[in-house]
């Protein structure tokens, strides 16, 4: 028998076991990447947009700024032309006005030889003005006003007809004027894209876009001469533009065999994504977004099909808005602040916030410095200059600190951003464009308190009378009660005073 | 964290000599802000090039610390000291004598 002696004679009790011996291993953590794929947070710097110094911008325009590029919106529009007029013989792109309405930007894309694409009496009227004669411009959308469709009916605009109520519209203007114009319809249908896109237009999957044409013929004073069909929005799989085409392909060739029509033109709309990044994509831009060049396959390959010949084929208008001038688009902003949260992320605020970036809900920007910063990338917060919870540039991004002061780019901002900015809380910014010289100028002045109240007007019952005592109706007249100064314009010293 | 740094003039492991390690393996870089984990093994190498042990001493010192049988303790060595210079923690003229 063994004694508890002997026990501790044969086994060092108190001796610790050695641990187990595994290779080793140094693993560099890699905090902000979001998968082995994914790109390294962006820290090095870029001092200057098309060769030209941001603080030469900043000195002379001011911060916040837009900033564009007329080289990259010429260069995106040979390409998308170039792509499209290898593949299709008749090609007119018509450029999104809504998209980016500044008047330098048009008239860019105008010289370039596109067309306008307008949503709104307004952006017809700019059309003009931008020197687009009527029948260059297409007049699409739900809502077009009665002075504009006739004037648009009247000089041979493209018109895309919406909805039954609109086409009645029309026929009833083209009686009451004496007119036999022509018009497209505008189709919806599935292509395996969601949402599917069917408020606009007529549904061609259940025939109301047959019925429409069928209605259109028995009203005696429309003639069909036209298609228009828009897929979607930042539409990321290119083969949504086959399958659509090849769609349309089929009902052109149906008008043509049992109704007659031939067409002048198969407006195939917009959609083509940018290399933007929506908040809900997993891949970042460069990575997922279609080339121009895959875009325009897409459609060209749903369209040969076409039972016309070569040179009786209907002209393909395209309406590209966002994959054209998205990346020609930099807002430069600085940094104003520095904060801990109370969850312990790092926040930064600058001076340019969703009132400039209404699209900063579904996109997360490219953030950029100007300069080297010196210090750690952390996970921080951008938020704007908003008093408002919801004022938030990016919600999660690496950089270092940054003092303020710091100037940064927020990329690519080209499309919607200015035409969708407002004046809230802050007025809006200048807006630069750089030529293909590196030469720079104002397109847009910033926005002034005179702009912002130009069209104010206060009652006269406000301007002259009391103030009501609480609780009761303004009594004009009635003695005793504090009265306001009258609302005066402001002095040049005023003025001068940079309220944003 | 508690730091297991040392003063080193040696400027082959003058990184090595500034890294902050922490007993359970958690490295910290105040050079660059990186950080990174080594397991045990790891750990015993990192601190054991730091403090100028040559290629022998390594082997030996992981053979002491580990149950270790069978397994190629130099092989291992030098990889580690490769991924010390991938991540810019050796320079790469540095050599395990």
């Amino acid at each position: 028998m063994t004694t508890h002696t002997d026990l501790t004679k044969a086994v060092d009790l108190s001796r610790k076991p050695k641990p187990l011996y595994a290779r080793p291993t140094l693993l560099r953590h890699q905090s902000g990447l979001m998968n082995k794929m994914g790109t390294q947070p962006r820290i090095t710097p870029t001092d200057a947009i098309d060769g030209v110094p941001v603080s030469e911008l900043v000195a002379q325009y001011g911060s916040p700024l837009f900033v564009y590029s007329q080289r990259t919106i010429e260069h995106r529009y040979r390409e998308l032309q170039s792509n499209l007029a290898r593949r299709y013989p008749k090609v007119q792109p018509a450029w999104s006005y809504k998209t980016c309405y500044l008047d330098a930007v048009c008239r860019t894309y105008h010289k370039e030889g596109s067309w306008a694409e307008c949503v709104s009496g307004m952006e017809v009227n700019k059309a003009l003005r931008n020197g687009m004669p009527m029948n260059k411009v297409v007049f699409n959308g739900p809502a077009k006003d009665e002075p504009t469709l006739l004037a648009a009916l009247k000089g041979g605009a493209v018109v895309n007809i919406d909805h039954f109520d609109e086409l009645a519209a029309i026929e009833q203007l083209a009686k009451t004027h004496g007119l036999f114009p022509k018009v497209g319809i505008r189709l919806n249908m599935a292509t395996g894209n969601t949402p599917r896109w069917d408020r606009f237009g007529f549904n061609l999957d259940n025939g109301q876009a047959w019925d429409a044409v069928r209605r259109l013929q028995a009203g005696g004073r429309l003639s069909l001469n036209g298609l228009h069909a828009h897929f979607g929005t930042f539409i990321l799989d290119a083969d949504n533009y086959t399958i659509g085409a090849t769609k349309v392909t089929a009902f052109v060739n149906r008008l043509k065999r049992e109704l007659g029509i031939t067409l002048d033109y198969i407006d195939l709309g917009g959609g083509f994504a940018s290399q933007n990044r929506l908040k809900t994509q997993y891949l970042p831009g460069d990575q997922v977004t279609p080339s121009l060049a895959q875009y325009a396959e897409a459609v060209t390959r749903g369209l040969s099909e076409l039972d016309y010949a070569e040179h009786e084929l209907p002209t393909l208008i395209t309406e590209t808005g966002r994959g054209l001038i998205d990346e020609a688009g930099t807002l430069v902003t600085t940094v104003l602040a520095n904060k801990r949260l109370a969850d312990g992320r790092r926040a930064v605020v600058v001076d340019a916030g969703v009132n400039l970036l209404y699209t900063a809900f579904w996109y997360n920007f490219e953030i950029e410095t100007t300069a080297p910063v010196v210090g750690v990338p952390e996970p921080t917060v951008v938020f704007g200059p908003l008093c408002m919870n919801i004022d938030v540039v990016r919600e999660h991004i690496m950089l270092p600190p940054l003092p303020v002061g710091t100037r940064l780019l927020i990329r690519p901002v080209g499309a919607y951003a200015v035409t969708q900015s407002m004046s809230f809380i802050h007025l809006q910014p200048a807006v630069a464009m750089i030529g293909p010289d590196g030469q720079h100028a104002e397109i847009r002045a910033a926005e002034t308190l005179d702009d912002l109240v130009r069209n104010e007007r206060v009652p006269e019952w406000i301007e002259a009378g009391p103030q009501p005592a609480a609780g009761r109706p303004a009594t004009p007249g009635r003695p005793g009660t504090p009265v306001l100064p009258r609302l005066t314009p402001l002095s040049a010293a005023d003025r001068a005073i940079r309220l944003n | 964290m508690s730091s297991t740094q040392t003063h080193h003039t040696d400027p082959q492991t003058a990184t090595l000599a500034n890294l902050a390690v922490s007993p359970t393996g958690f490295v910290f870089d105040p050079r660059t802000g990186a950080t990174f984990s080594v397991n045990p093994s790891g750990r015993a190498l990192l601190e054991g090039i730091r403090d100028g042990l040559s290629l022998d001493a390594l082997v030996d010192k992981l053979a002491d610390d580990f149950e270790a049988a069978g397994a190629d303790l130099r092989r291992d060595a030098m990889e580690f000291a490769r991924s010390l210079k991938d991540q810019g923690l050796l320079p790469n003229t540095f050599e395990l004598a």
